[in-house]
């Protein structure tokens, strides 16, 4: 990262960077725990692959750590800070510096890729200043550089609108690095993109966390892509984490454990 | 072949929907009748009507002094109105929008909104006119009104529609609320805004010559007084220049939504 990102970068860069979970639990209706009681952390340079079925709330894991859903009860570190104890202003600055990725890109459609990109400034700018869309010219020169990173030089004033989904998801993928962020975290980046540009994506965000030297959580469907891509499996059966440990270890036991039944295994 | 094959039809009979077309159809028959609205009227009527329109001919443009200075007094109405009320009508609508705001905030500029839309012009004009006086300032907060009911209501309404998916990522990065309007909302908006200004623009034009004929300034004043002095040449003047400021705006607005079309 250029040191004129790391500038502006509040006092989390300075620790290491890292994710601890512990004992998270959500409900949405009184009782009725989603999550119950997880807890693991991440430190570093790390691809973390969450897979598990449908409905067991590896979105809502994501959702709690930067809090877009509030956790019921649990404590979340990101490189150091308390993010459960935050609140109003203080929790948006802590947001920037946990990035996200999404399944259907989450982009502002009728905007161009650059000015998609430094959306992931914004956590950094004055209001005023984003309103007269001055952005200081080193996270502009950033962004490019980021665009031409993900390979989309050329398409850097396209409208996002313009782009296939593939390339989407790189705007994306550099809009959450743009946030010079302590981890980031993936919620089913691959599940709207063919097989083969999945395989891309996931290249592109294991190599994000390669060069950033930050942990990359990536919610993901397809158990053959994770086993590939990641350094570490969290399995997930109904609010529980069933496995933990690295892809090699990952069992066909341990995959009905997780997703129940085994034909599909066969 | 003999075998009697039973016709089977996709389209099922809607025995209620017809009865209700006959419904309306008579209702209307026996409106028309108890309004006395008989086809020997009509008939008479149209003698009447035309002879107005022969004294129509030629329209007379000998005060056209008159007539421009109440042009020009006409648009300064719709421009102001439309400025203020447009502007009013950004925050109003935004502070309505259930997916964005609480409920304290929504229901308020909801309501207000409502209140807004609850009158005809005139109504307003009439109100305004007894309390500000004779004059265009009456005529500016009519349409001002106007404006914010109706703009207001399609703004607050179209921010409703938007898609929320750039606002989580744009909220996930840590952007404060403004930041996430102008770069999450706005440009998800801003092109119907712009149809719906210039829209609104042409239809205050149109109101403000009408806020006159109760005294709220502008050329409806003019027009009302050659109507009750029967001066049906200058009448005929003061339509067509109606019509000419009416098509006039309309290419106005055919261009604005050009340059901002993509």
């Amino acid at each position: 990262m250029s040191h004129a990102i790391s500038k502006n970068h509040n006092g989390n860069g300075a620790s290491p960077r890292s994710l601890f979970v512990e004992n998270l639990e959500k409900a949405y209706t009184k009782g009725n725990l989603i999550l119950k009681g997880l807890t693991f952390e991440v430190h570093g340079e790390t691809t973390v692959g969450i897979i598990g079925p449908s409905g067991t709330g590896k979105s809502t894991l994501l959702r709690c750590i930067n809090r877009l859903i509030e956790p019921t009860s649990g404590k979340i570190i990101v490189a150091g800070q308390d993010i459960t104890s935050l609140s109003g202003t203080r929790l948006r600055l802590a947001r920037r510096h946990i990035g996200m990725v999404f399944q259907e890109f989450n982009l502002v459609e009728r905007l161009s890729v650059i000015e998609n990109v430094l959306c992931g400034r914004l956590g950094y700018l004055p209001s005023w200043r984003a309103w007269l869309r001055k952005f200081p010219q080193e996270d502009i020169n950033q962004a490019f550089k980021l665009i031409d990173q993900v390979g989309l030089g050329e398409f850097a004033t396209q409208r996002a609108d313009s782009l296939s989904g593939g390339q989407r998801q790189r705007v994306g993928i550099a809009r959450a690095m743009m946030q010079n962020p302590d981890v980031i975290m993936a919620d089913e980046p691959t599940s709207s993109l063919d097989p083969k540009t999945s395989v891309e994506i996931m290249e592109l965000l294991k190599q994000v966390s390669a060069t950033q030297h930050i942990p990359v959580l990536i919610n993901i469907h397809d158990v053959n892509l994770a086993q590939r891509f990641c350094d570490r499996i969290i399995g997930m059966s109904q609010g529980h984490i069933v496995f933990d440990g690295p892809p090699s270890e990952l069992s066909p036991e341990h995959l009905k454990q997780i997703y129940g039944g085994e034909d599909w295994l066969a | 072949m003999t075998t009697r094959t039973e016709t089977r039809t996709p389209f099922k009979p809607n025995w209620a929907a017809r009865l209700g077309w006959l419904g309306v159809l008579a209702y209307c028959v026996y409106a028309g009748m108890s309004l006395d609205f008989t086809w020997s009227r009509f008939i008479d009527g149209l003698a009447n009507g035309a002879k107005f329109l022969g004294e129509m001919i030629p329209p007379n443009f000998e005060r056209w002094r008159l007539l421009i200075s109440n042009l020009v007094e006409t648009v300064e109405i719709a421009v102001i109105a439309s400025a203020f009320g447009i502007a009013a009508s950004l925050p109003i609508g935004l502070c309505g929008a259930r997916n964005l705001m609480p409920e304290w905030m929504t229901w308020p500029s909801r309501t207000f909104i409502a209140i807004c839309r609850s009158f005809h012009p005139v109504i307003f004009a009439i109100l305004f006119v007894k309390a500000v006086g004779f004059g265009p300032l009456a005529g500016i907060l009519t349409l001002i009104f106007l404006t914010i009911g109706f703009i207001g209501k399609l703004f607050c309404e179209a921010i409703e529609e938007i898609s929320l998916k750039p606002v989580e990522a744009i909220k996930a990065a840590g952007a404060p609320f403004m930041s996430v309007l102008v770069f999450g909302v706005l440009p998800q908006v801003f092109n119907r805004f712009i149809g719906f200004a210039t829209y609104q623009f042409d239809a205050n034009l149109r109101n403000s010559t009408m806020v006159g004929i109760v005294g709220a300034g502008g050329i409806g004043g003019t027009l009302f007084a050659a109507f009750q002095r029967f001066d049906y040449d200058f009448l005929a003047a003061i339509l067509i220049a109606i019509i000419a400021l009416i098509m006039v705006s309309e290419y106005i607005s055919l261009k604005i939504k050009a340059i901002f079309n993509d």
